[in-house]
């Protein structure tokens, strides 16, 4: 590895691999992350959690730690009477048309605990040592209850009802395609392979614990949250709309600095309304911070699916039929974008790459007695292409077919697109030969076995696994989400402010937590209206500034959010193209515009943007019959379409057998996430997701016991990837536009995460092809790996 | 309560504190500097690596009390006074070692006392293991990797910049 090459950043626009404005602050220690935020008088929050999987509340007896020292309040469910349940944003239909179950969130327990961690009282003091210390004084008499720690336990017969009114605990029974047809297709296929698999349940772990701040001015009655979010508008929104009663013009919420989401951070938690609904009741900023281990039982989880999945084919290898049958895991809560995870971004994904005539799906969504699981960097998609293509491995060693040939067979022809899958989705663009071929040729692929046979050589087992696939993001044409049961809309806002001087402001209702828009966001903006990007400022994270966004995740921020900032510069050019007009006393018609500079076609006059917009803040000269002064133009995007980035990736692997210890040697990710604006960050995103999907392989695994008790509920126990665990990965990218936003982008945020696991576990089935495992489980911990080898001997 | 006296960046403080407090929450919270973070509670992550008396240190695993005249040096105290950043830092943004910042100060640091242990270069498998005790989410390492070998050329005067370093 040339590990002395960096990029080289030539110019400023589209393409160039810009090197981070934002890395200054936090080089430095200068970031201001919320826990950062430190004020005259702060009170600081504890939060009482149960111990308990699932209980009854006999009691709280608060008097020990309402007398401690420096307690100013401490809170119980029943002095939160007024204030509503979390709301959860998205509603799926059962198979028979009715309404899933919605069981009411409380924000603190309610005369039930569900979950090990969830909230049951809140104490306010002046210290975090003293409002830790009274929460441990407090007393609550629990009535322990069966616990359903697994799905299995929770829809067999007898099982403890987590909700009143939830039988079998089952929030829904859901399904999409054509069952009839994907019958009568196995019935006449020449093969039919079965896999049944578990998509192991995680924890997405951003190294910033979740933190919330609220306040409250009593002079303006404004509410003000901090709060580790990648979407504040949307919890202003659903706080104060459905648990606080706030109206939007009187409470702001602040996501500032934040490290790292992944997910985990959209949600509305309701540590987030109880420092909102406390400050208010003091008069006080009240502070909380996760300890990390709360955070392991309060952020949502992620994955946790269990399926059954057939596939039908003919002699010749073609793809008949899939049929799937999958299990999605919900905690004992809905969090936000719960039940559209394993529905809409999941089962829609289930074509991938091929051409599969009929598909049918159905999924269970359950309630268990852990932590609410929700949309972790993926959502959905990874346990779509994880599913698919362990599938198409099997297939091809049962059927005796070539790995690489049967996937090439069933491809999605080049000449297809606009393709409509058999599950909703239309794919705009692709080119998974390419793709295929590129990754083919950069991983060795051809000389594999060769170095499969050096490595036996050396008593190592090597193995190599292939991943062909495809994602859904840039999330998401409102309508159609909305006829999916989406409770909101999912367009983007952006705000072009150029100032009379002619530096530009972008508002942004995009997130930046880690993705690094402030420099990204500012290329957009140099390479059409030609500023410099020292002179583009980016703002976003504030709802007093930004008037409205929908936030990041699900790969959008540039889809959405850039296309957004597109349209609000059009409206800039064609503003300043009437202004330019009448200064330069041409007609409209024949001014053009570059980067920066309105020209008169044919001539050399012209006039740079900066004198456009000091002409609009000092309009002396000016065409007040047809335009206002200013220039400033704000756009909100909704997309057509998701958008469809995909690719192969190729992982090799090396197994020791006397450990069972799996190393990954090489990955290579060729991935189409159409127009690439800075080579630098995409890179960046897909090492980032490919250490999540190896995380997801080869390590990581959330741990319940029978009675619902989180094992692995600290970074010690739960196996995080280090730097030592990875290999150097390989990223290339090859371009097919997306056909309908103005940027022509995919997004790259996801696809690391999302196309890497299965590479990783088709390389070990590979290596370990000699010891009769035709399936193995994630994680391929040492001991599981150890037990295959030495367990067939 | 006990009193602590310990220099930080160069400037000495007087600080009272409780037995129980902790030296990344007397940096937070005491003296307001936010650079070091805390990320775990168990000695994992890395995030809250500062250097006493010159070498790295997990400031979450360290009580304040045990600083009595120590000298610490956070993420503040790296940049030279004149703004200029140490070739670590530069090297961390030339690379784009870092996209949510969270860890990145408890990992320049924790790097800045690597490369001090091993003067004569590292090989990448040394990097990496070097980084055990560095936890980070968002990149996956291999630009942390990177930045940490070309910063080492630069610092143990191998090569005169990063540019250099890069040919």
């Amino acid at each position: 590895m040339n590990v002395l090459a960096p990029p080289k950043a030539v110019f400023e626009g589209i393409g160039a691999s810009v090197r981070r404005k934002e890395d200054f602050r936090f080089l430095s220690g200068r970031g201001q992350y919320t826990d950062d935020i430190n004020r005259p008088g702060q009170l600081h929050a504890s939060i009482l959690r149960s111990p308990h999987a699932h209980a009854r509340i006999r009691a709280i007896d608060t008097a020990a730690a309402r007398a401690m020292p420096g307690v100013a309040a401490v809170y119980t469910s029943a002095d939160m009477a007024a204030v509503g349940g979390i709301p959860c944003g998205w509603q799926i239909h059962n198979k028979d048309g009715s309404p899933t179950a919605e069981p009411k969130h409380p924000v603190l327990a309610e005369g039930k605990v569900r979950h090990v961690g969830d909230p049951v009282a809140v104490v306010v003091a002046d210290t975090k040592q003293r409002a830790r210390d009274a929460a441990e004084a407090i007393e609550v008499d629990y009535e322990t209850l069966p616990v359903a720690a697994t799905m299995q336990q929770a829809q067999a017969q007898g099982a403890p009802a987590i909700h009143d009114g939830v039988p079998s605990n089952l929030c829904y029974d859901w399904h999409i395609g054509d069952r009839a047809v994907v019958e009568a297709a196995f019935a006449q296929a020449a093969h039919r392979v079965v896999l049944e698999t578990t998509n192991n349940r995680l924890i997405p772990n951003a190294m910033e614990p979740r933190a919330a701040i609220g306040d409250f001015d009593p002079s303006s009655g404004e509410h003000t949250l901090w709060t580790t979010s990648q979407n504040p508008h949307v919890i202003r929104l659903l706080m104060g709309a459905f648990v606080l009663n706030i109206p939007e013009s009187r409470l702001r919420v602040v996501a500032p600095d934040v490290g790292g989401g992944f997910g985990s951070k959209i949600y509305h938690y309701a540590e987030e309304a109880i420092v909102t609904w406390a400050a208010h009741r003091l008069a006080r900023l009240v502070m909380w911070t996760a300890d990390p281990t709360e955070s392991f039982m309060s952020d949502a989880h992620g994955r946790d699916h269990i399926s059954r999945a057939e596939l039908a084919l003919d002699a010749e290898g073609r793809f008949l039929a899939l049929r799937v049958n999958t299990q999605a895991n919900m905690g004992a809560y809905l969090s936000t974008f719960a039940p559209c995870v394993p529905t809409y971004l999941y089962a829609t994904l289930l074509a991938g790459v091929y051409a599969t005539p009929a598909i049918y799906a159905e999924v269970k969504a359950v309630f268990t007695n852990t932590v609410p699981v929700d949309a972790y960097r993926g959502a959905g998609r990874p346990e779509a292409t994880y599913l698919l293509e362990r599938l198409v491995d099997v297939a091809a060693k049962q059927c005796g077919f070539d790995k690489i040939a049967l996937r090439r067979k069933n491809f999605i022809p080049v000449d297809a697109f606009p393709y409509q899958t058999r599950v909703a989705l239309q794919y705009d663009s692709g080119n998974y030969f390419a793709t295929l071929d590129q990754a083919l040729e950069t991983a060795g692929h051809a000389g594999f076995e060769a170095r499969r046979a050096e490595a036996k050589a050396r008593g190592q087992l090597r193995g190599i696994g292939v991943s062909t696939y495809l994602e859904a993001c840039g999330i998401a044409p409102s309508a159609v989400v909305g006829s999916l049961g989406a409770r909101a809309g999912l367009y983007e806002v952006g705000t072009i402010r150029v100032h009379p001087t002619g530096s530009v402001t972008v508002l942004t209702g995009s997130h930046s937590h880690g993705q690094g828009h402030e420099t990204t966001f500012a290329q957009l903006v140099a390479d059409k209206l030609g500023v410099a990007i020292a002179n583009v400022d980016i703002v976003h994270g504030d709802t007093a500034k930004v008037p409205f966004g929908m936030g990041t995740y699900g790969s959008r921020s540039l889809a959405v959010g850039g296309s957004a900032m597109d349209k609000a510069m059009d409206k800039i050019i064609a503003k300043g193209r009437k202004i330019a007009a009448h200064l330069m006393e041409a007609a409209v018609e024949d001014i053009e515009f570059e980067r920066g500079v309105f020209r008169v076609a044919g001539t050399d006059r012209q006039k740079q943007l900066a004198e456009i917009s000091l002409a609009a803040y000092v309009p002396h000269n000016y065409p007040h019959d047809e335009l206002e002064p200013g220039l400033e133009e704000t756009a909100f995007y909704d997309p057509k379409n998701f958008t469809y980035p995909g690719g192969c990736h190729i992982a090799e692997v090396e197994i020791e057998p006397e450990t069972g210890k799996v190393s990954l040697v090489n990955f290579v990710a060729v991935d189409d996430v159409g127009r690439v604006i800075n080579p630098m960050i995409v890179e960046g995103q897909v090492q980032g997701g490919v250490a999540q999907g190896v995380g997801q392989a080869l390590l990581e695994q959330c741990v319940y016991d029978g009675e619902g008790q989180l094992l692995s509920a600290s970074m010690m126990d739960y196996t995080m990837p280090r730097a030592d665990d990875l290999a150097p990965v390989s990223v290339a990218t090859h371009t097919t536009l997306c056909t309908h936003n103005p940027l022509g982008v995919k997004g790259c945020g996801e696809v690391g995460a999302i196309g890497s696991p299965p590479a990783v576990m088709n390389a070990i089935v590979d290596a370990l092809r000699d010891f009769g495992a035709t399936h193995i489980e994630m994680p391929a911990t040492a001991p599981k790996i150890w037990s295959i080898i030495h367990g067939t001997r | 309560m006990p009193h602590v006296t310990l220099s930080v960046n160069g400037t000495s403080h007087s600080v009272e504190v409780e037995g129980r407090t902790l030296l990344v929450d007397l940096l937070r919270e005491n003296l307001r500097l936010t650079g070091t973070h805390v990320g775990c509670d168990t000695s994992q992550c890395g995030a809250c690596v500062v250097h006493i008396n010159g070498e790295s240190a997990k400031a979450c695993t360290v009580l304040a009390v045990m600083c009595q005249g120590v000298e610490v040096t956070t993420i503040e105290g790296l940049a030279h006074a004149d703004g200029t950043l140490h070739p670590m830092q530069e090297a961390f943004r030339e690379y784009h070692a870092l996209q949510c910042g969270f860890c990145t100060p408890g990992m320049v640091m924790s790097a800045v006392d690597l490369v001090a242990k091993h003067p004569g270069g590292m090989t990448e498998q040394q990097i990496r293991e070097g980084l055990e005790g560095n936890l980070c989410r968002c990149t996956g390492y291999h630009n942390i990797v990177k930045a940490i070998a070309a910063a080492a050329e630069v610092m143990q005067g191998r090569r005169q910049t990063l540019a250099a370093a890069a040919e």
